[in-house]
């Protein structure tokens, strides 16, 4: 009897939280599909889940920072080019004053660009969709523009091995940055005022504000950690192809986005996970990689990695109405 | 002498007779038994308090609730299974407290909205539908131009709009739920003139509002209820104002009088206003608030009562004006600077305003005490959690774990997390919005009981309400406010020792809200 009751209890559990957790049944199911299907392509090889752990990284960070975005209520459609920006100025400046200044200049540059975002956003009231949209091609304008359209090479060995291109304990640097930036955003996420204060304003910003907190100043904070995560992307980018260009980036932020939803994250604010983001990064990682494994053309990888992310939204909201 | 036999006999020419109406709601009866005529002609007004069943009666009126037992009857037709939809077709039409119109659209597209007229391959004459409504209006003679978009328009002239679209549709009964409450007084003698000249078109039109001055001016009729009965109808000329309020407020004393109620009133002053005023709305607020006092504030709906509470806690900018706060000029921007003055809010509407419908108990509660919970930069859940099931218990939450999400909650239990997780703040100063409004009794007199407590630990409480009864209960003072404007602050003794031995205080507390509130001017002692 006390067996069947702790079958039941765990049961309805399950019942319960399987929709929140369909981010990680998802994975392990594409996983496995992938590891037993494309088993002889080499998708279990060392190399390859490396490969896809390097490429899914820097989406991954950026899209701790859109979690904070969304679940702010919010939306940040220039890391994309934020993140090609960056990529421009740093190697820019790498090559005229060293790698200290290269540094600071790239992070320097999605300061600016929050900054920008969050004032026009939370002072001239302009909605964070058109911000950030207006904001996407004025990035890629200037970064085009500054770099005459060409790729700027970055010689500086010691930039590019601590940004993306080298290792650690064997393993490339990069998924260490994800893991740091990723503990970081989770512990922010779940474990600070400001994690809960962004939730509030997410959930309803009336109340948000009638509970005294300035509901501005979270977006503006939000906004610009954002861009400070597209410019580290831009940066590891840089690193690890060893230049700046202005394509770098291009098109992330619908990737970005759909992981963050894919890991639970409402596009409508108030809830949702870093770790959760992370994993959907991955997930669209994986099936990237096995879709190419599989041997699909570009056209036809787009059109099945579109339908795969669809069919996983729809299983998680769906019954949600149900109520 | 059955008050419903006298009605019919009043009424000329019957549009809608409402017959042996009764409706409960979860065994409460909202209506009793009503029986109600409205003529042709006529205006005829709806009085009575907050849940006497005046919004029951519409609403059965308009379809969307339908009564237990009883009729319905218009121009002589039985009307079985009323919807909204019927209700249209049977020529009633509804003005709406709020309004129902399309900000973005011009005036013309909301007047036939959902009923456009003449639909070539299915496109809409624009034209058409700018020429029809300018007719219309001109019918109404007003001057209102069928091209302009709705958002440019004051709330008076939508106001007019919502009328002009009642009689595009061709509504011979109008419906009007206090349509004065957020017009100016220009605005309201021009709603007066078009709805005399309505009447004297023979359209029937209901009339429900709070302002009795209002009431004497333009109504033939009036039918007074309370607790889901019919009271009394009569024409105007056979009411006096105190006979009206009599009517409407009854003799009953209400069990509100078992608070025990302590003062603890500190002679110096916590709060002191000063030509207060909004940024965008104007006003002229002048009070002064002691420690440990509850002060009262009363008013009608649209006096700017609520704007008080909003300028005090940072919500609507300030234009003028000075507060002093312990004696210490200070600056309200914003609502974290209300919140680190330690002043807190129950607002009106805990749906939008108090609470985060769709997260937790617990983060309800935590939100404006996240500070209390930080050590360094870590949020100390424990000490969160423990202060959570502190408020389930002490305010006596009916919730099996503090995990669940709010809207799991009924109405009165939502609104004392909104109390506690202020309590748990410990504001110097607390501010509550119609905080009783739309909640049971027991969670009610629970509220009333710790903000009792509350003063006499020496905070000092705001108390806004439009229930006379636990406002005279809970209050020392009772401000009443028209105009934006604090127009008279009376103690609760001389409230008790002025009023006359035949009447209750809250018959003579709404006979001051009422001869305060406009330029209605009786002598009490004489009438």
């Amino acid at each position: 009897m006390r067996i069947m009751n702790i079958i039941s209890q765990i049961f309805t559990n399950f019942k319960k939280t399987w929709r929140q957790n369909i981010i990680y049944i998802g994975f392990i199911c594409v996983f496995l599909f992938f590891s037993i299907t494309l088993y002889d392509s080499g998708f279990l090889s060392t190399n390859n889940l490396l490969n896809i752990g390097r490429q899914t990284a820097i989406i991954a960070i950026m899209a701790v920072a859109m979690t904070l975005v969304l679940s702010c209520g919010e939306i940040d459609l220039s890391v994309g080019s934020v993140a090609g920006l960056a990529s421009v100025t740093t190697a820019l400046a790498i090559k005229y004053y060293g790698i200290f200044i290269g540094i600071s200049v790239g992070l320097s540059t999605g300061l600016i660009i929050g900054i920008l975002n969050g004032l026009i956003s939370t002072r001239l009231m302009v909605p964070t969709f058109l911000t950030t949209l207006a904001m996407m091609g004025i990035a890629k304008g200037v970064s085009m523009w500054i770099s005459g359209t060409r790729s700027i090479s970055i010689i500086d060995d010691s930039y590019t091995n601590f940004f993306g291109s080298g290792d650690l304990f064997g393993l490339p640097s990069l998924l260490f940055w994800m893991l740091i930036i990723g503990l970081i955003g989770h512990f922010v996420y779940r474990h600070t005022k400001f994690g809960r204060q962004i939730l509030a304003v997410g959930g309803n910003v009336v109340s948000a504000n009638y509970s005294g907190i300035n509901t501005n100043k979270i977006k503006f904070y939000v906004l610009i950690i954002s861009s400070l995560m597209a410019s580290l992307a831009g940066m590891l980018y840089a690193g690890r192809l060893h230049t700046g260009r202005f394509q770098l980036g291009e098109g992330d932020e619908l990737s970005v986005i759909a992981a963050a939803v894919l890991g639970g994250t409402s596009l409508f604010g108030g809830k949702g996970t870093v770790i959760g983001s992370i994993i959907g990064a991955l997930m669209i990682g994986v099936i990237n990689n096995g879709l190419i494994l599989m041997g699909l053309e570009y056209p036809q990888q787009l059109i099945a990695r579109g339908s795969i992310i669809i069919l996983a939204v729809a299983i998680s909201e769906s019954g949600k109405n149900k109520r | 002498m059955d008050p419903n036999l006298k009605n019919t006999n009043l009424v000329s020419k019957i549009a809608v007779e409402m017959q042996n109406i009764s409706k409960s709601f979860g065994g409460i009866k909202a209506l009793d038994n009503v029986n109600i005529s409205f003529g042709y002609g006529k205006i005829h007004a709806l009085l009575g308090e907050n849940g006497a069943g005046k919004s029951t009666i519409l609403k059965i009126l308009r379809g969307i609730y339908s009564p237990n037992h009883g009729k319905i009857i218009v121009d002589n037709n039985l009307l079985e299974n009323l919807t909204p939809q019927s209700a249209k077709k049977f020529g009633i039409g509804m003005i709406f407290q709020e309004m129902s119109l399309v900000q973005s659209l011009t005036v013309a597209q909301n007047i036939y909205l959902g009923n456009e007229p003449s639909k070539k391959f299915g496109f809409i004459n624009d034209n058409l539908l700018i020429k029809n409504s300018n007719k219309i209006f001109e019918s109404m003679g007003i001057n209102i131009d069928g091209k302009e978009k709705l958002e440019n328009l004051s709330t008076g002239q939508q106001q007019l709009v919502e009328i002009a679209k009642a009689i595009s549709q061709e509504a011979k009964i109008l419906v009007l739920d206090e349509p004065t409450s957020a017009l100016t007084s220009s605005e309201v003698k021009i709603l007066f003139k078009l709805l005399i000249k309505l009447k004297s078109e023979g359209k029937c039109i209901v009339y429900v509002s709070h302002r009795m001055e209002e009431i004497f001016q333009i109504s033939d009729l009036i039918t007074v209820l309370r607790d889901g009965k019919i009271i009394n109808t009569k024409k105007i000329i056979d009411y006096n104002l105190k006979t009206l309020i009599s009517d409407i407020m009854g003799k009953d004393t209400r069990n509100l009088s078992d608070i025990n109620k302590q003062n603890n009133i500190k002679s110096s002053n916590i709060l002191e206003v000063k030509n207060l005023s909004s940024f965008s709305k104007g006003g002229n607020y002048n009070f002064k608030l002691r420690k440990g006092e509850v002060l009262g504030i009363a008013g009608l709906l649209g006096s700017g009562r609520s704007r008080i509470a909003r300028l005090l806690f940072g919500i609507e900018p300030i234009g003028s004006g000075n507060i002093k706060y312990n004696g210490k000029k200070i600056k309200i921007k914003n609502t974290s600077d209300s919140k680190k003055l330690k002043i807190a809010l129950v607002p009106e509407d805990r749906r939008l305003q108090g609470l985060i419908l769709n997260h937790s108990i617990k983060s309800n509660i935590e939100l404006p005490n996240l500070n209390f919970y930080t050590n360094y930069l870590f949020l100390n859940d424990y000490k969160s959690k423990k202060d959570a099931q502190k408020v389930i218990d002490d305010l006596n939450i009916k919730t099996l774990n503090k995990n669940d999400i709010v809207t799991t909650l009924s109405g009165g239990n939502q609104q004392k997390v909104v109390i506690g997780k202020w309590n748990i703040s410990e504001p110097d100063i607390l501010i509550l919005d119609e905080a009783t409004a739309g909640i049971d009794i027991g969670s009610k007199g629970e509220i009333l009981e710790l903000i009792n407590s509350l003063s006499k630990k020496g905070k000092s409480i705001i108390f806004i309400s439009s229930e006379l009864t636990e406002l005279i209960a809970i209050s020392d003072r009772i401000a009443i406010v028209s105009n934006g404007e604090i127009n008279k602050i009376i103690n609760k003794k001389d409230l008790l020792s002025n009023k006359r031995e035949d009447d209750t205080t809250e018959q003579y507390l709404q006979f001051l809200i009422q001869t305060n509130s406009g330029s209605l001017n009786e002598n009490y002692e004489y009438n």
